[in-house]
């Protein structure tokens, strides 16, 4: 299988239904969402606040179960393995967190945080493991001496390095950043950002990075796919998608940027109201409630993912937009 | 993986090394008045209790026939009962007993809250929903009775005391655990561990343990003063410690007619006395290791 994507997801679907004690709609968080990443790609997901970026990123490392779906990775369908499977395949795939005062235990020192996955997987002898964690310290910048200490003891950027290492000391190929700066102050965002992708450089990573900071996005990831309401509105490489976005929904996100030219501001497109609810979406098109380019035939047909006269791909019935 | 050293020019960790929270808890627990004073009379109780036979003359079931009755003097220091027993002896040998059954019930019933508590919060909703209601049920059988009956079921004696005793008080705990614990699933550092593929014993052990510590600790040392009137209650009523065995609850209840209360005091004072002293003095260590895990006393 030479040609087979390093990850490919097909058909993914997760509604969050109520509980047998609890009354309330089906949310819809995602909804048919298929994409492929490349070995040694960054894809980015970006989107608004409950598009289903990060119930994807779940998903995919099955932190969460999904409804639906098929999650392929290097050949096998994640989503059917066993425990004693899935146990071997998570060395393969890490996580990395959005809030660095959450990830990581206030009850264990970083070398307990650090070890904690070889201890998991019974992988080395314990001063191989201490090395091991050593190394991935070494590798985010951090003294040794940090093996020690207990987490609060460190600055936000700080612990997000721990995070970091904490995901590179079981070896991975894959990992999913889920907004890894965005808990951050802005200096520390691109220290992160650069050791992010000097480490993703070095070890030949794969990563799915999670984001709403369109910047960041730009400079980081190769592929960009662009979600709403938990559907994928477009899917193009990086430079592609900020030069020329072909949806409606990816035109309005970036003129939101904020941007020093003067001119460029006054040709901004706002969006109007908020993002509607994934218990209750709008028939058809999810975005043509909010689309300033919406016709009557956007509520028909959900539009299908189709390729663009470029080879990318968006979801919207115009083809007069670009 | 390649990895370069780091640049030795730049030092990112400038911090002060400080404790560990569990130092600091205890730090906290030392400063405080009560707590302190609590420990002092805990210790000296705990410490002549377990050696009281190589340094006291008498036996607890010795009979002293010339000393019927008998008020406090310098050979039986708390005086005597009416077979010539020997009160401090006895007083001492009831503190073991009283002391040992409320030790060991706390920790069973500590060991079953938890772990009922864990299987309710990690089993899944299906398993939740049960444990629950069972543990509803069991909180709302009227506690007096409830013990009554399985007392009468599983008779006097020691084993069958701390049986009841256990039985009867993981409840709450099992609550409190669950609560914790549903909250914890939910944390980060504990997603991250099933993403490294931690199974459940990881997860409990690893993180649920370390994490309800304060409840359990505050819990034990708590309901170790409520076994203690519960024992103490038990005997009293002939349910839980049978004569001849000494425990505080039955010495009270030996001296309960009206002419050892008015005639006698000082066979039910001391046991009475010494069951008040301990309970107050493990209630304050109690408070004080509550206020101490309390996250937020860290900001007074």
């Amino acid at each position: 299988m030479v040609d087979a994507p390093f990850l490919s997801v097909k058909n993914l679907t997760k509604y969050f239904a109520p509980t047998a004690f609890s009354r309330g709609p089906v949310v819809r968080a995602l909804e048919d969402i298929s994409f492929d990443v490349a070995r040694g790609q960054v894809v980015g997901l970006v989107g608004e606040s409950g598009s289903g970026k990060t119930t994807i990123g779940r998903s995919v490392l099955r932190l969460i179960e999904p409804t639906s779906g098929q999650i392929n990775y290097g050949g096998t369908d994640i989503t059917k393995l066993g425990a004693a499977q899935l146990r071997r395949q998570r060395r393969k795939m890490q996580y990395i967190f959005q809030d660095p005062f959450a990830s990581l235990s206030p009850r264990m020192t970083i070398g307990q945080i650090l070890t904690e996955g070889l201890d998991i997987q019974v992988i080395g002898k314990k001063s191989e493991r201490r090395a091991k964690a050593e190394k991935a310290l070494a590798a985010v910048d951090l003294p040794v001496d940090a093996y020690d200490r207990y987490a609060h003891e460190f600055s936000g950027g700080q612990r997000q390095r721990i995070g970091i290492a904490r995901a590179l000391t079981l070896e991975p190929e894959f990992i999913v950043a889920d907004e890894p700066v965005s808990a951050l102050d802005v200096s520390i965002q691109a220290q992160i950002i650069n050791l992010l992708r000097d480490l993703q450089l070095r070890l030949g990573l794969t990563m799915l990075f999670i984001s709403h900071d369109l910047a960041v996005v730009e400079y980081i990831c190769d592929t960009v796919i662009v979600l709403y309401l938990g559907r994928i509105m477009e899917v193009a490489p990086a430079a592609e998608l900020y030069a020329r976005p072909q949806h409606p929904y990816t035109r309005a996100l970036l003129s939101a940027i904020p941007s020093l030219d003067p001119l460029a501001r006054q040709g901004r497109q706002v969006l109007k109201g908020d993002i509607p609810s994934p218990a209750n979406p709008p028939s058809g098109c999810v975005f043509r409630t909010r689309c300033p380019f919406a016709l009557a035939a956007c509520a028909g047909a959900v539009p299908p993912l189709r390729a663009t006269a470029k080879g990318n791909l968006k979801a919207c019935i115009r083809d007069d937009i670009a | 993986m390649a990895i370069t050293a780091p640049d030795p020019t730049v030092d990112p960790t400038a911090v002060p090394k400080t404790k560990g929270p569990l130092r600091r808890a205890f730090d906290r627990f030392f400063e405080n008045r009560a707590a302190r004073a609590g420990l002092l009379i805990v210790i000296p109780i705990l410490l002549a209790v377990s050696t009281y036979p190589l340094w006291w003359p008498f036996g607890p079931n010795a009979i002293d026939l010339r000393a019927m009755n008998k008020a406090p003097s310098a050979i039986h220091w708390l005086g005597s009962d009416g077979v010539g027993r020997d009160v401090m002896a006895r007083l001492l040998q009831g503190g073991r007993i009283s002391l040992l059954v409320a030790i060991c019930s706390v920790a069973i019933s500590t060991v079953i809250g938890f772990l009922v508590g864990a299987v309710a919060s990690f089993g899944g909703r299906l398993v939740d929903g049960a444990v629950m209601r069972l543990v509803d049920l069991a909180m709302t059988l009227p506690p007096v009775i409830f013990l009554l009956v399985l007392a009468s079921i599983a008779g006097t004696g020691i084993a069958p005391t701390i049986l009841v005793i256990s039985l009867l008080s993981w409840p709450v705990l099992s609550r409190m655990v669950r609560a914790r614990l549903l909250e914890l699933r939910e944390r980060d550092f504990v997603v991250a561990a099933r993403g490294m593929g931690a199974g459940l014993p990881h997860l409990l052990f690893r993180h649920g343990l370390p994490n309800c510590i304060d409840i359990l600790v505050v819990y034990a040392t708590l309901q170790i003063a409520n076994a203690i009137l519960l024992e103490a209650g038990l005997s009293f009523l002939g349910l839980g410690i049978a004569p001849p065995e000494a425990s505080w609850g039955n010495m009270l209840n030996l001296a309960r007619s009206t002419v050892v209360l008015e005639n006698y005091p000082w066979q039910w004072m001391f046991p009475g006395a010494a069951l008040v002293l301990t309970v107050l003095a493990i209630n304050f260590i109690g408070d004080g290791l509550r206020d101490a895990f309390d996250p937020r006393s860290d900001l007074n």
